[in-house]
This record gives structure tokens, C-alpha cells and sequence, in this order.
């Protein structure tokens, strides 16, 4: 299930995605050479579930972590778990897998207990082995494997460990896929060697949506073959050298016809701001109120920011007697098989998707995408596997970009210096095109294949299930008066969909830096102003931890320097982050220290935790402080690394993290939560530092100097 | 023909005059640890040594490497014989994709040959041209301190 439709399971119901996949054999077996198969519908994207996943397998059935062997999703046979997204894997997939395990070991128990008249509550496990109260052992889940134990529906009463009595699950367990990633094993997509594979790129248009209208003969070098489907142009050959040569060559000689289609970059949010689009009030509250007398305003403005993973967007794929293959590092095997069906108009059937990892993957990027060309440029070799490569330019020029968004905020304080009203609109896209939910295919090739087909506009998912543009939009503070109204553009020149937090790093640098303001009217400590609108004690607890990590209260003023901070808690229903975030203001600005107080719930594994909330506030401070995807009225011309820069190790802040352990709370996913927060703690200490508020982002100087 | 020593092999290969490096590494030699990440010397995922020295295989001939010693990362190091590098990075578990952690390895490998007790400045400094997408800077920064006091020890 993706984030888009999942519902919180009634009680009395499977947890997580096995509610949709009940047979407890799809996600778990045992082998007789003592190891267990776990089988999860959900992927590696660089984030570690797949060491948080054997950790709760291994917990639950009391076996080694290295008796763990985790199966790449694939179609098939995986479980279909959606999207790995929206940073709820170890709810979606590790509470099903919990319940899978202990619902395991109890079957097998059973069965144990049956054969040796050993009584069930009287046996132990101890690594996969089976011990009766003398010690003897009397089975193990190998000497059971083949027994078909597993072949049924999960029973809805698996009795899981307490928390109290986990030892593996919660504890810093190493990653698995790490050694394959310092000795340079094999292991990523790109890596993938097949026999009489076969390298291809693309030819790109200059323009969106551009048509070829010609192609002059030429020589190209041996054994080149020429993939083209309308517009899509690609190139086959023996080799990487040889492809991109190649698709240069034909390049030069190809034609074009291409017109004006994306907005005016220098008036973006002017753009946005007059774009037809579909408007709905998200939330409205009416409660008592005091009357407003003093009001602050301010509109709030990003550029579209892109993915830039390190590695590019690679697949292999093979055609052979009417099926195709294709690897691929997607975040969803089964979403990415239903468009590539609708897209070569096949039945889903005769298509198999396997995942392999690829490089960090931190929301919808071109992975999807070069799945589609890789099968086109294959469809001209047939029965060869081609492994279809991006380059730089098409990882930063193509690859489905986050929306450019507007906000602008009205509100008032009363008299006792109460939060009393709060208007706030946001502009935006849609953030959702993944692929596998529409009607029609989302993935890049179509709208160049013959006959031509427009991608469905990006969607915003309904705020139950976190929302898109709208994710974070409606503040967590105590307002008795409020309207929040979101307009979606009805259109999209540039292809928007979910890039980590979606519409949340926005509306959290509004809402964040609107607080402030506010409290500087009311006349009170920023820290104290927002504890006392927070009704939501875990708020208050990483709020108050990040003050006190950063030494807010006794904080002295250092010319040139500035202190802020922001909180917010992930889609209102996820993890709880505070960041507190000191900067410099030298010729630009500088982020220096990031303080970072974390709540994910229950924690899996405490490390993984603060590598992403770490991982995803620096990211942060590089949408702050650099990202913007450049382009003029054809197409995108920020495709180099000196074009589209991110942060880098001379400029990454020092991070402190800590986590308020919850062991009895439900988990509640952390890759996302302090990307937002860190944003807007920078805002808060560049208005420390300089006096003024930052508005539009990224903040530098240029934008800066506007404020 | 292009023959080099490679991670302290004598290597013979077939290669296009213009043909990088990197692809020579990754097609006909077989390895998977160097990296394309941009083919524009702007990022690092590619990086190896040529004589000892840190050099982008992605913007390199293989024809230049005629003679040299070329280095990978599976050339300073594997699971039964590691870099301290590599031990070091894995007790401070510093990676998230780890996409980039071969060009890292290899840097910083050249970076303590020269330094072997450089200060956090140095190994920002030494290890800046190389992107990280994924935040794991910090930790990169530890593993290399800690590499380092190992290979002092
Ligand atoms: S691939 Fe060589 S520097 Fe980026
Ligand atoms: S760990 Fe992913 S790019 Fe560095």
C-alpha cells in the first residue's frame, strides 16, 4: 500500500501490509541450511531498513541477525507493499513482519512441541534451536523447513515480544549492506553484468515536449543499432564508450521541433501565483477567540529543487518471447510493472520486475523512468539484456522535479499575546506522479513514444494519508481561528512529484518563521512562545531537549553569528524533530552546528535512526542554503553539478542528535522528519544574525538582499 | 592495446584511443568499485590512483594509464584484507546509499599517505571536491580520523 491510500488498521486487524497480503509464506521461510528468507515487498534505498527489517525477524524468532537473508522485492512473488515512501517502511513492512515472525515461531513451536511431548510453554529457542527444559534439543525451524508450516493466513493473535524483553530489535545492529558498499562489491543496478549485455543512452530533445522531425544518416560505430519510438531516440552498443559516442553523433544530427512550453523562470512566483488551478480549504477552525490586535503577514517562497543523488538513474532490461525483464531500483516493483504495461500497452503478466539497489533515492526520481527507456532501447536487440545508464545532465535536467511553492500567512495576535487567528494559502503543484496510479502512465517516455501522451498532472494526496503540497500545512500550535486553503496548479511544464517532505520543508519554514515574528510581538522568548501554543507533550519534550542541547537559554549574542530553531512533527503523524541551528553570516551564510532532538517511537535501530534524521537535516541545510533547479522557457539548464550545487564537506554543519527513546509507542518512521525543521531553524538564525527574514529560499545573497 | 598495472596486477586491454578509464575499469576489466556520477571530474564517485596520486577515471583516457599503476578501492582492500579505511568506516558505520564511499575511500587513502595525522580542516579540505547526497559527511570525517590514529598506531 502506498502512502497515498493507506488507512490505519481497526483493531482486531492484521498491522501494517499484511492486512493486504495475509499468507504468511510470502513474507518468511525457513531453509534446512538454517537460514530464514524474508521476503519484504519494500527496498533498499540507502536508508538501512533492510538491516531494521532482519533485526525484528531476528528478534521475534530469537535466531542471529546473520541467519538473515533478505530477498530483493520482486514481481512476481514479493508481497506488493506499494511504494517504499513517506518514511513508513518500519511501520508498513516491519509491523508485518513482526507479527509474521511471532506468528512462525509459535506455529513451529507447536509442531515441536507436538512431536517430543515437550509441553509449548515449557520450550525455549535459542538461535533457530528448539530446547526443552534439560537443555536438549528437540527441533530447530531447519529441521522444520520444508514442513509447508507456513503456508496459511496469518493468524490475527501473533503475541510478539514485550518490549522490555526485546535484545535485538532497538539496538545499534550494523548495517548489512555495507561491507559490498567500502570494498566496491558489486551491488548497485549499475553493477549488474549479464551475459551479452549490451550499454544504451538516450538522445534527449532540447526542449520539452519537442518533436523529432529528422534524423540525417551517418556513420556511427560498429554494431551501433538506433532504438527510436517517435521521439524517443536511443542508441544500442557493445560498449559504455561506444553508447555515448554514439548518441553524440546523433545528437548532432538530429532535428527538432520545439517551442516555448515552461513559465518565465525570472517571475516564478508571480507564475504561480496567477496559474488556474483547483482551490479547496484544507482545514477552518472557528473557535472563540480574542480579537486580533496586532497582525503579521509574509509570503514565503521556493524555486522547483531536484533529487541530485550522487549516482545516476540506471536499469537493464530484456526482451525475450514476449516478456520483459527489468531491473531496476525503484521504490515499487508492482507500481513501476502497471505503468510500464500501460506504457508498451502489454498485460502486467508478462512483465518481471526486480529490484537492485542504486544510488540515494530520497523521493520519486528518474528510477521509474529509466526502467521505460531501457526496455524501448532493448526492444531494438532482442533476447539481449541493455543496461541503460543517465548522464549527469539527465539526472539534473530530467528526473521529475518538487514543486516551486508559494505561502503566504496572515496572523493575529490578541491582546494577552495569544495566537487568536491564522490565514494562511498555499500555491503549489501537485507532489505526487509516481507511476502505478493513474489510468495513465507517468513515466518520462511517453510523452515522446508515438502516438504522444501527456502524463497526468501531479496529484496531492489527501491529508489523511500526510498530503502533498498540504503535508505540514496546518500548524501543530494551539489557533481557535484558522483557515488553511491550498491551490493545485492545473497544469505542469515542468514534471513535479514527491521529493523528501513533499510540501513540508515550505510550509514548516512559513509557519516556523511566522512563529517567530509572532513572538517577537507578543514580546517573548521564541522557545517559550511556541512551548506555550504546543499542546502535544512529545513536542514539547524535543523542543525543549534541542533548547537545551544548543544552551538556548543561557545563549549569548556573537556578532556575525546567529542561533534558531524550529520544530515539527512530520506530517502531524509522524516522528517529532526539533532542530536548532547556528550560522555564520560571512560574505554568504554558513551553517556551523545543527542540534537535532528526535522522537520516532519505538526504535528499531538507534543508529539508522540518527544517520537519517542526520542525513536529512543537512539536506536541509543544502535546500536552505544553495538548491534551485535552473531553466529557461524550454527546458531545465541547471544539468551539471556546478549548476545545481549541494552542499559540500568544507560547508556540512557538525550534528549533534539524540534520540528520546519511546520502547512502548508505536514507531513512527524517520527518514523525512528533519529535513523541514532544519530549513526553517536556518531561517530563524539568519534573522538572529542579520535582522532580517529570510523569504525567499534558497537563501543566498541575492535572495537575501530582497528580503 | 593499453597495459598497466591495476590494483598490482599487470593488466593488457583493448581500448579506443579516446575511451575513459573509467569504462575500461568497469567493462573489460571487470570492476565495480569506481563509479560514474557525473563523467565531468565534479564529483569524485569515479576516483582512483594513478601512481599513488587521486585522479577521476571518468575524465582520463585508459591510453594515458599506459605503463602506471592504476588503484581501486578493491585494490586497497577487501573483506579478508582491509584498509584500515574500510574497517574504519564500517565501525562508524558511515554511509547511508554508499554510492559514494569508493571515490571517499580512495582520497582519503592518498590524503593520510601524505598526512598521516591530518586535522578535521585538512580532511574536509582533501575530501571537498567529492559529494555526499546523503548527509554521511560527519561520519566520513570520523572514519577517516579513526583510520588514521589506527595507521599511526
Ligand atoms: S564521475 Fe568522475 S568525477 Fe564524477
Ligand atoms: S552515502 Fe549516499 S551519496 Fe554518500
Amino acid at each position: 500500500m502506498s502512502d497515498l491510500d493507506r488507512r490505519a488498521a481497526p483493531p482486531g486487524k492484521l498491522p501494517g501490509n499484511l492486512a493486504t497480503n495475509p499468507r504468511l509464506d510470502r513474507w518468511l521461510a525457513f531453509d534446512a541450511a538454517g537460514h530464514v528468507v524474508v521476503t519484504p515487498g519494500k527496498v533498499e534505498l540507502g536508508q538501512g531498513i533492510l538491516t531494521a527489517l532482519a533485526q525484528i525477524v531476528a528478534e521475534e524468532l530469537d535466531v542471529a541477525m546473520a541467519r538473515v537473508r533478505l530477498q530483493a522485492a520482486a514481481t512476481p512473488d514479493s508481497p506488493n507493499e506499494g511504494v517504499t515512501s513517506g518514511s513508513l517502511s518500519v511501520q508498513d513492512s516491519g509491523m508485518a513482519l513482526r507479527h509474521v515472525a511471532a506468528a512462525a515461531r509459535a506455529i513451529h513451536l507447536q509442531v515441536a512441541a507436538q512431536r517430543s511431548g515437550v509441553p509449548v510453554e515449557a520450550l525455549r529457542v535459542e538461535d533457530g534451536a528448539f530446547l526443552a527444559p534439560d537443555g536438549r534439543a528437540i527441533g530447530s525451524y531447519w529441521a522444520q523447513a520444508d514442513a509447508a508450516l507456513l503456508a496459511c493466513e496469518a493468524p490475527v493473535d501473533a503475541r510478539p515480544k514485550p518490549p522490555g524483553e526485546r535484545r535485538i530489535a532497538g539496538t545499534s545492529a550494523a548495517r548489512i549492506d555495507l561491507p559490498d558498499k567500502v570494498f566496491g562489491a558489486p551491488r548497485f543496478v549499475h553493477d549488474l553484468r549479464l551475459p551479452g549485455m549490451l550499454h544504451a543512452r538516450v538522445v534527449r530533445p532540447p526542449a520539452r515536449q519537442a518533436r523529432l522531425v529528422g534524423l540525417r544518416e551517418g556513420a556511427l560505430p560498429e554494431g551501433v543499432v538506433i532504438a527510436r519510438d517517435g521521439s524517443f531516440l536511443a542508441v544500442v552498443a557493445g560498449s559504455e564508450h561506444d553508447a555515448e559516442r554514439a548518441a553524440e553523433r546523433l545528437a548532432a544530427r538530429a532535428t527538432w521541433q520545439a517551442t516555448d512550453t515552461l513559465p518565465d523562470p525570472g517571475a516564478l512566483a508571480d507564475w504561480l501565483r496567477a496559474a488556474p488551478g483547483d482551490h479547496a480549504v484544507i482545514a477552518e477552525r472557528d473557535e472563540a477567540a480574542g480579537a486580533a490586535t496586532r497582525t503579521i503577514r509574509a509570503t514565503f517562497f521556493r524555486p522547483y529543487v531536484t533529487h541530485a543523488s550522487v549516482g545516476t538513474s540506471c536499469a537493464v532490461a530484456r526482451w525475450q518471447d514476449g516478456t520483459l525483464e527489468v531491473w531496476s531500483h525503484t521504490q515499487g516493483v508492482y507500481n513501476l510493472r502497471a505503468d510500464l504495461a500501460k506504457a508498451l500497452r502489454m498485460k502486467e503478466e508478462a512483465i518481471l520486475v526486480r529490484h537492485m539497489e542504486g544510488a540515494g533515492c530520497y523521493g520519486h526520481n528518474g528510477a521509474d523512468d529509466v526502467a521505460l527507456d531501457a526496455a524501448l532501447a532493448a526492444h531494438a536487440v532482442p533476447g539481449r539484456p541493455v543496461r541503460l545508464l543517465w548522464s549527469r545532465a539527465e539526472e539534473l535536467g530530467w528526473g521529475p522535479v518538487s514543486s516551486a511553492m508559494v505561502v503566504e500567512i496572515e496572523a493575529g495576535l490578541d491582546a494577552a499575546g495569544n495566537i487568536a487567528t491564522w490565514r494562511e494559502e498555499v500555491v503549489s503543484h501537485g507532489h505526487s506522479s509516481r507511476p502505478g496510479r493513474d489510468p495513465n502512465p507517468t513515466l518520462l517516455a511517453v510523452e515522446y513514444m508515438d502516438p504522444p501522451r501527456r502524463i497526468p498532472n501531479a496529484i496531492n494526496p489527501p491529508l489523511a494519508s500526510g498530503g502533498g503540497a498540504q503535508r505540514n500545512a496546518i500548524p501543530a500550535y494551539r489557533i481557535p481561528r484558522m483557515t488553511i486553503g491550498l491551490k493545485r496548479i492545473a497544469e505542469m511544464p515542468l514534471r513535479c512529484s514527491a521529493l523528501r517532505g513533499l510540501g513540508a520543508p515550505v510550509n514548516v519554514l512559513a509557519i516556523e518563521s511566522v512563529m517567530e515574528d509572532l513572538a517577537a510581538a507578543a514580546g517573548e522568548d521564541p522557545l517559550d512562545f511556541r512551548l506555550r501554543h504546543l499542546d502535544d507533550p512529545r513536542g514539547r519534550d524535543v523542543l525543549a531537549l534541542a533548547a537545551e542541547m544548543c544552551g538556548w537559554r543561557g545563549r549569548a549574542k556573537r556578532e556575525g553569528f546567529g542561533l534558531g530553531l524550529a520544530y515539527a512533527r512530520y506530517k502531524h503523524t509522524g516522528a517529532y524533530c526539533a532542530v536548532a541551528a547556528e550560522i555564520e553570516a560571512l560574505d554568504r551564510v554558513v551553517c556551523r552546528r545543527l542540534w537535532i532532538a528526535a522522537d520516532v517511537g519505538e526504535v528499531i535501530n538507534p543508529d539508522g535512526v540518527m544517520n537519517q534524521y542526520e542525513g536529512g537535516a543537512i539536506h536541509g541545510v543544502s535546500m536552505a542554503l544553495k538548491e534551485q533547479v535552473a531553466f529557461d522557457r524550454r527546458t531545465v539548464t541547471g544539468t551539471r553539478w556546478e549548476d545545481y550545487p549541494i552542499l559540500r564537506f568544507s560547508e556540512v554543519p557538525t550534528v549533534e542528535t539524540r534520540l528520546i527513546p519511546r520502547p512502548e509507542e508505536k514507531p513512527l518512521g524517520a527518514g523525512e522528519a528533519s529535513l523541514a525543521p532544519a530549513v526553517a531553524a536556518i531561517a530563524n538564525a539568519i534573522h538572529d544574525a542579520l535582522g532580517i527574514r529570510p523569504r525567499a529560499m534558497p537563501f543566498t545573497p541575492d535572495t537575501l538582499a530582497t528580503a | 592495446m593499453v597495459a598497466f598495472t591495476l590494483n598490482g596486477q599487470p593488466v593488457s586491454v583493448e581500448a579506443a584511443e579516446d575511451e575513459a578509464l573509467l569504462h575500461v575499469l568497469r567493462g573489460a576489466l571487470d570492476l565495480s568499485g569506481p563509479r560514474y556520477g557525473c563523467g565531468a571530474e565534479q564529483c569524485g564517485a569515479c576516483a582512483v590512483l594513478v601512481d599513488g596520486a587521486p585522479a577521476y577515471a571518468c575524465a582520463i583516457a585508459a591510453s594515458s594509464a599506459a605503463g602506471r599503476s592504476v588503484t581501486t578501492v578493491e585494490g586497497l582492500g577487501s573483506p579478508d584484507t582491509p584498509h584500515a579505511l574500510q574497517t574504519a568506516l564500517l565501525a562508524e558505520q558511515a554511509g547511508q546509499c554508499g554510492f559514494c564511499l569508493s571515490g571517499m575511500i580512495v582520497a582519503a587513502s592518498a590524503l593520510l599517505a601524505r598526512e598521516p595525522d591530518p586535522d578535521d580542516a585538512a580532511i574536509r579540505a582533501a575530501l571537498d571536491p567529492h559529494l555526499c547526497r546523503c548527509g554521511s559527511h560527519n561520519r566520513i570525517i570520523r572514519a577517516v580520523q579513526r583510520a588514521a590514529a589506527e595507521m599511526r598506531a
